[in-house]
């Protein structure tokens, strides 16, 4: 009898603990939308409102028309996609052709390479900010999208390969070879076997890499100087730093810039785990 | 690390030999074609990487101005810049601030993470899945945006936090935190206050990858392990240390090294939380090495100098993670 009872309180203790952790994980998330969504008299009260009296889509309109310095949000999402789709294309690129590399052959300094591509990724970014900067003024590149392209293809690039790498590597070579044996060159068989394939995980280390490049700030920050440059990043660190903080404007760019991420992230979350730590969890 | 190179080399050797003698003779052409396929993603990792990291060593023993960024030559000033930092209170402020915030938020982190992830193992089926999604929200939020809502939720004048605190009876918050009154009440001035809003913020984002990493790992354990410790008399606690930890030991060394390091370098959340680089007390390395370089007139060599202690750092704990996932996944 006590068992069960015992049992029965400790499920209940175990499911508090549940609701305490979802409570703590979503309200910021809540209360970003939440303020979005508020009027300016329920957003700047003393007597906090948990939710909206009545729900306005003023803020939305607001940042997409005239925008919170007077240049609509469209600019600086179009900047964002520019960016990130211009990395992971090229990126993408790099990656399928290394990762088929260091899945495919048996070549000297292969493992060489591979440990090369774990401690370069652990290169702390902000370290490189400074050099990145100047060699990229030198060149012409500060205040131009293309120059983030280019420094998000080194960024993303590594973790890209390490990941591709399993998914090419879970082609079955018997594949490849029974097309050789029936005459098919080489570039053949990687378009017509290898590549569609290795499609979903090329999609999977993609919207990584567009993750990785549609959060970054401090680079987008430094190089780029005018306002019809800046990213979303950029943007919304423009719109906190201003005297009165708009805060039903900031929080409608907030949850703009973070909806593509989440749902992006839903899809690819698993990979994240095996890719960053990769043998230790075999589940 | 030469000792891991050294392993994984004679490991490479042994694999190669069968290959060379396999079924397909490989002209040199073949023998030429990784090379080739490796050849765009090495000349990004020696361009962007590697020449800038060079850039950054040479630099840091110079005094790089404004003239010198637009491209004239740079005076060489030997070892100056390092002996400017080390004899800084900014730098040994900045670097307390860094290993401080880094031993608080990793052991935060890793302790929610790890208590997360075994409930979420004892949990139902829809209730693990509601907090799997839900830790997922704050996980996969931009830096940006968890800055942002953070300042936000601690701001002086709307934040949820002042008023929370204002609505807690005033002898338990005077007695706790010494304040009764907290309308108005700036957390981002002090570094104390600021930090602690930050490491919240940090913790928040970052434990869900902890719980989930676990979880993984708690699921690859045979149950009858537990159902044994059990059968002996062991509650959770030693359950936990005598049959979990033991076994994902090597879960944890990696979850612990990455998240020493994305703790050692946070950015962008102190940005926006310090409101710029106003405010050298609330430093940690890589905002001071930003606020040196980029402060006007930029101060470029130094800002390297600095960038370079938060690399040699990092570098020291990388090979700790590259040594335990060589050790792992065998670099195939």
């Amino acid at each position: 009898m006590r068992a069960v009872a015992g049992r029965r309180s400790s499920r209940v203790a175990i499911n508090a603990a549940a609701i305490a952790v979802i409570v703590f994980s979503v309200f910021p998330v809540f209360w970003m939308v939440s303020t979005a969504l508020k009027t300016n008299e329920d957003i700047f009260t003393t007597d906090i409102v948990l939710v909206p009296t009545s729900v306005t889509w003023a803020h939305f309109r607001e940042i997409f028309t005239e925008g919170i310095g007077n240049t609509s949000l469209w600019i600086y999402l179009r900047n964002s996609t520019v960016v990130a789709l211009g990395a992971v294309l090229f990126g993408s690129a790099a990656a399928l052709l290394g990762a088929t590399a260091v899945a495919r052959f048996r070549f000297r300094f292969r493992a060489s390479f591979l440990i090369m591509l774990l401690i370069v990724q652990m290169v702390p970014h902000e370290a490189l900010l400074i050099p990145l900067f100047v060699m990229a003024r030198q060149a012409g590149l500060t205040n131009r999208l293309l120059g983030l392209v280019i420094i998000n293809v080194a960024f993303t690039l590594p973790f890209a390969i390490w990941m591709l790498r399993t998914f090419v590597a879970a082609v079955p070579r018997e594949l490849e070879e029974a097309a050789e044996i029936d005459g098919a060159s080489r570039f053949r068989t990687f378009v017509s076997i290898l590549f569609p394939l290795v499609a979903p995980g090329l999609v999977a280390t993609s919207i990584f890499s567009f993750i990785t490049v549609w959060n970054e700030f401090i680079f987008a920050f430094t190089l780029m100087a005018d306002e019809s440059g800046y990213t979303m990043p950029v943007a919304l660190r423009w719109f906190i730093a201003r005297e009165g903080i708009d805060w039903g404007g900031v929080m409608a760019t907030s949850t703009v810039m973070t909806i593509p991420v989440i749902i992006f992230f839903l899809f690819v979350q698993r990979r994240m785990v095996s890719g960053l730590v990769a043998g230790a969890v075999k589940g | 690390m030469t000792d891991t190179a050294l392993r994984s080399g004679t490991r490479r050797g042994r694999r190669t030999a069968p290959a060379r003698g396999g079924p397909r003779p490989r002209g040199s052409r073949t023998r030429l074609t990784p090379y080739l396929l490796l050849a765009p993603t090495l000349v990004v990792i020696a361009g962007l990487l590697l020449y800038p990291l060079y850039r950054m060593l040479v630099m840091s023993t110079q005094d790089v101005g404004l003239r010198e960024i637009r491209g004239e030559p740079a005076e060489s000033v030997g070892a100056a810049n390092f002996r400017e930092i080390l004899t800084s209170e900014v730098f040994w402020q900045a670097l307390r601030n860094t290993v401080a915030f880094a031993a608080v938020a990793v052991s935060a982190t890793l302790v929610l993470g790890t208590l997360v992830g075994l409930l979420i193992h004892r949990l139902g089926r829809v209730m693990s899945t509601t907090v799997v999604i839900s830790t997922m929200l704050a996980w996969s939020m931009p830096h940006m945006s968890v800055a942002t809502v953070w300042r936000w939720l601690f701001d002086e004048h709307g934040g949820v936090a002042n008023w929370l605190l204002n609505q807690a009876p005033d002898w338990l918050t005077g007695a706790l935190l010494g304040r009764a009154d907290w309308s108005g009440y700036s957390w981002f001035l002090d570094p104390l206050p600021l930090y602690f809003v930050l490491t919240l913020a940090v913790v928040w984002q970052s434990f869900p990858f902890i719980a989930v990493s676990v979880l993984a790992g708690l699921k690859s354990i045979p149950g009858e392990l537990f159902e044994a410790a059990r059968v002996d008399g062991a509650g959770p606690w030693r359950s936990f240390w005598q049959v979990t930890f033991p076994l994902l030991k090597p879960v944890f060394a990696v979850l612990l090294v990455l998240s020493i390091i994305w703790d050692f370098k946070v950015f962008t959340q102190l940005h926006v939380l310090a409101g710029g680089i106003g405010n050298p007390a609330a430093y940690n390395l890589s905002l001071y090495a930003y606020a040196e370089a980029f402060r006007s007139p930029p101060r470029m060599g130094l800002g390297s100098a600095i960038a370079i202690v938060l690399a040699v750092i990092l570098l020291v704990i990388t090979v700790f993670y590259v040594r335990q996932i060589v050790r792992q996944e065998d670099v195939r």
